[in-house]
């Protein structure tokens, strides 16, 4: 009875979307004002609508209904019921409904917060949100439906990927959705200014903050993504250029640029025509990845080919809106125009700069993830592009833009002088270049890789320094949360650089065969292997290994590395241990038996300064938050802030 | 006009840069019969995919090296890797591994690529299996 009621639910959120579409663009254009006030509502009823079918889906999980496919197939009695919930978006068709639950939750917060917007512009930016909501919902009921019944029910239930039972899988996917769909507002902005024939400051200035919060989730979900690839794949590393991690990554660096390219946009009123582009790229790119991931592409061109309605309705959608928005984008654009002007040396093109480099590493990662599928599509063979691929690129564009992330905040709007700027910095920049080369002699030994990252992280933590220590001095007051919230981020970046460049410099890995007894040295620790056991969980077998980790002589912790096999699908599962710290983690996964002393293959990780990594990511997501909550954007507006320095 | 001149020069050598990085990090991929016809280039890397062929899988006494055999419908090309092998790694089952291969014909791994799902094969090999 409930999948009918979540399948109902779907019909009619579809019919209102179908309103939601046509009546508030209409009234827009005619200037009727109830036409155009038929928007809230119907964006609140289709959300309702959508929430009661995801509902639906979610209670046929948690109570092991196999008489529907989707949970037949993705699901079993054994599983824990978290995992079960988590089990709703665990199958392609269940992503895509909380893709489209979240959709509406957004339309959700726009009918809730733009009460001091313009009439026409929020009629404009519901029609435009509502069509991005037609197509999914027509996906899902035309060839993804999550409640289809099985005529002859299981008796149990397959099982979910046991890699995917993990409490960060359960939160990556919604956190990564709330990012990629949260650049629909900002899409829907532009797509919306760009109908009215008006992109002013305003439309930068609301924009921005769904922008910040959007890049905010984005950010960390694609953190926690990295999380869960690092202790739960047993391979010690974070992040593969796989393209399913590509396909998160390349909205991230677009949104990014879209972020300080909106920032120049409300404040100079330069970048317009770059901005809107930057604000239909950050989507296309969120649609693209989202479709990339779950249309099983990736894994095969064929996958097109062995259902080939789904295929053809992806193609067509993503040509409707990629196609769609950049012809009207080209057929307006001119009237938009670009804005005030600035000169060659000023904060404007510094912004600029790293706007274009984020572009070309967004371009080069994009090039890397399709160039395999147009070749495999055209018959020309099969390949794939090797990280040194992406870490090439990403040192070269990385480099100069880290060193103009230290001078832009720094730097005057409009016109600003090269020689005053270096007086201002020249400290900043010999303390940063100095450090950078004396540190790694202290950790490690020297290596050029590492004292060029170690110095481009300090130079971002000094400048923000230097930054923070003028405006107070000159009697600029407390500054507005945004600037804190920008100055946070970027130090985020900064702590993130210095992970990546000491883990990568001087990370040691070893597989070793241990027999009982027997100790291997990594890193300056003894592990010593005391032999494995068997315990049993929940809904899995494990042999459980007792490792102790000795320094010195002094024992300092015992770790516990696991093998599963899950009972359901008799799959293996490496359960790595790992002892996380400030300065290093030590890293465990358990390999096979071997021979017949019960001695077992082990790998063992020496992983400095990793975690510095994900606290990057959580400083960059604090100082989104605190960007996105300053007080200019909670207030409804009216008051207009004075334009700062 | 600066902005035109600064814009161009640097879009070109980026561009430059990044085919240049581009071609030299493609890793094409091969057949066990491709292997064995001595279509791969030797002294470059390059990935091999086909299954596992059952009790091929060896250990030496080190207990790390693995050797075993990739097979398609046609051929089967020896396979040696160092290393702990990824949980889905089994006999029967398909496989791709990334690495070079020496003149006597042996593939050296330094990869063998874990796929996320059980039921998994890879698409080149399901389509050698299928005879191409």
């Amino acid at each position: 009875m409930l999948a009918e009621i979540g399948q109902f639910s779907l019909i009619v959120a579809l019919l209102i979307a179908v309103i939601q579409v046509t009546l508030p663009m209409i009234g827009a254009t005619r200037g009727k004002r109830s036409w155009m006030a038929v928007g809230i509502p119907a964006g609140r009823a289709q959300f309702i609508f959508v929430a009661v079918a995801f509902g639906c889906l979610a209670y046929l999980f948690v109570t092991n209904d196999f008489s529907v496919l989707n949970v037949a197939s993705n699901s079993n009695s054994q599983l824990p019921v978290h995992y079960r919930l988590a089990a709703t978006w665990g199958s392609h068709e269940g992503s895509l409904l909380l893709w489209t639950l979240i959709l509406g939750f957004w339309t959700l917060a726009v009918t809730l917060f733009s009460g001091h917007l313009p009439k026409e512009m929020v009629a404009r930016v519901l029609s435009v949100m509502g069509s991005i909501s037609v197509g999914f919902l027509l996906f899902l009921l035309l060839t993804s439906n999550p409640f289809i019944r099985l005529s002859s029910p299981p008796s149990d239930g397959g099982d979910l990927n046991p890699l995917l039972q993990d409490p960060a899988m359960v939160l990556h996917p919604p956190m990564l959705y709330m990012g990629y769909v949260g650049f629909s507002v900002a899409f829907a902005f532009a797509i919306s200014a760009l109908i009215g024939g008006r992109l002013d400051a305003n439309w930068a200035r609301w924009s921005r903050p769904w922008t910040t919060v959007a890049w905010t989730f984005l950010t960390g979900g694609i953190a926690l993504g990295s999380f869960w690839a690092y202790y739960e794949l047993g391979w010690g590393g974070w992040w593969f250029w796989d393209p399913v991690e590509n396909a998160s990554f390349m909205p991230w660096l677009v949104s990014t640029a879209l972020i300080h390219s909106l920032a120049v946009t409300e404040k100079r009123g330069a970048f317009k025509s770059w901005t809107v582009l930057l604000a239909i790229a950050a989507f296309s790119l969120s649609l693209l990845g989202t479709f990339l991931v779950r249309s099983g592409v990736l894994t095969s061109v064929h996958a097109f080919a062995t259902d080939p309605k789904r295929g053809i309705f992806i193609l067509c959608f993503l040509g409707i809106v990629i196609g769609g928005s950049l012809l009207l984008y080209a057929w307006r654009a001119k009237q938009v125009g670009l804005g005030g002007n600035f000169d060659l040396v000023s904060r404007e093109s510094f912004l600029l700069t790293n706007n274009v480099l984020l572009a070309v590493a967004a371009a080069s990662v994009l090039l890397g993830t399709l160039y395999p599928l147009f070749i495999e599509v055209l018959g020309m063979g099969k390949l794939s592009v090797g990280p040194p691929y992406f870490n090439t690129i990403f040192v070269a564009v990385m480099v100069p833009a880290m060193f103009l992330l230290g001078v832009g905040p720094t730097a005057r709007w409009k016109k600003a002088s090269l020689p005053e700027l270096a007086v201002r910095l020249r400290w900043a920049f010999a303390a940063s270049a100095i450090a950078g080369i004396v540190i790694p002699f202290l950790v490690s030994g020297w290596k050029p890789r590492v004292s060029l990252g170690l110095s481009l992280a300090l130079w971002i933590v000094i400048t923000a320094a230097v930054s923070l220590w003028e405006r107070l001095k000159n009697g600029m007051g407390p500054q507005p949360r945004s600037y804190y919230g920008m100055q946070l981020a970027h130090v985020g970046v900064a702590v993130l650089i210095a992970g990546i460049t000491l883990v990568t410099g001087y990370q040691a890995e070893k597989d070793v065969r241990m027999d009982i007894g027997d100790t291997v040295n990594l890193g300056g620790y003894d592990f010593r292997f005391n032999g494995v056991t068997e315990v049993a969980g929940a809904n899995y077998l494990a042999g459980r290994a007792e490792i102790e980790i000795i320094r010195n002589g002094r024992m300092v912790r015992t770790m516990y590395p696991e093998k599963r096999v899950y009972n359901a699908s008799g799959n293996a599962l490496t359960e790595t241990a790992i002892d996380s710290g400030l300065f290093r983690d030590l890293y465990l996964s358990l390999g096979e038996p071997v021979g017949q002393n019960r001695a077992w293959s082990v790998r063992v990780h020496y992983k400095p300064f990793v975690d510095w990594i994900w606290a990057g990511a959580v400083l960059m997501m604090i100082g989104g938050g605190l960007a996105a909550s300053g007080r200019r954007y909670v207030k409804p507006a009216g008051k207009q802030r004075k334009v700062e320095s | 006009m600066g902005f035109i001149v600064v814009g161009l020069c640097s879009l070109g050598v980026s561009a430059a840069l990044v085919l240049s990085a581009f071609n030299k990090n493609l890793v094409f991929f091969f057949t066990p019969s491709q292997v064995a016809a001595k279509e791969a280039p030797t002294g470059r890397y390059f990935r091999i995919g086909g299954l596992v062929q059952k009790g091929s899988l060896k250990r030496d006494a080190d207990g790390l090296t693995s050797r075993f055999m990739i097979a398609d419908a046609a051929k089967s090309i020896p396979v040696v890797y160092k290393g702990i092998l990824p949980d889905l790694f089994k006999e029967g089952r398909g496989c791709v591994a990334e690495g070079k291969v020496a003149p006597d014909g042996v593939f050296y791994a330094d990869q063998v690529l874990a796929k996320h799902d059980e039921n998994y094969m890879p698409p080149e090999v399901a389509q050698t299996l299928a005879g191409k």
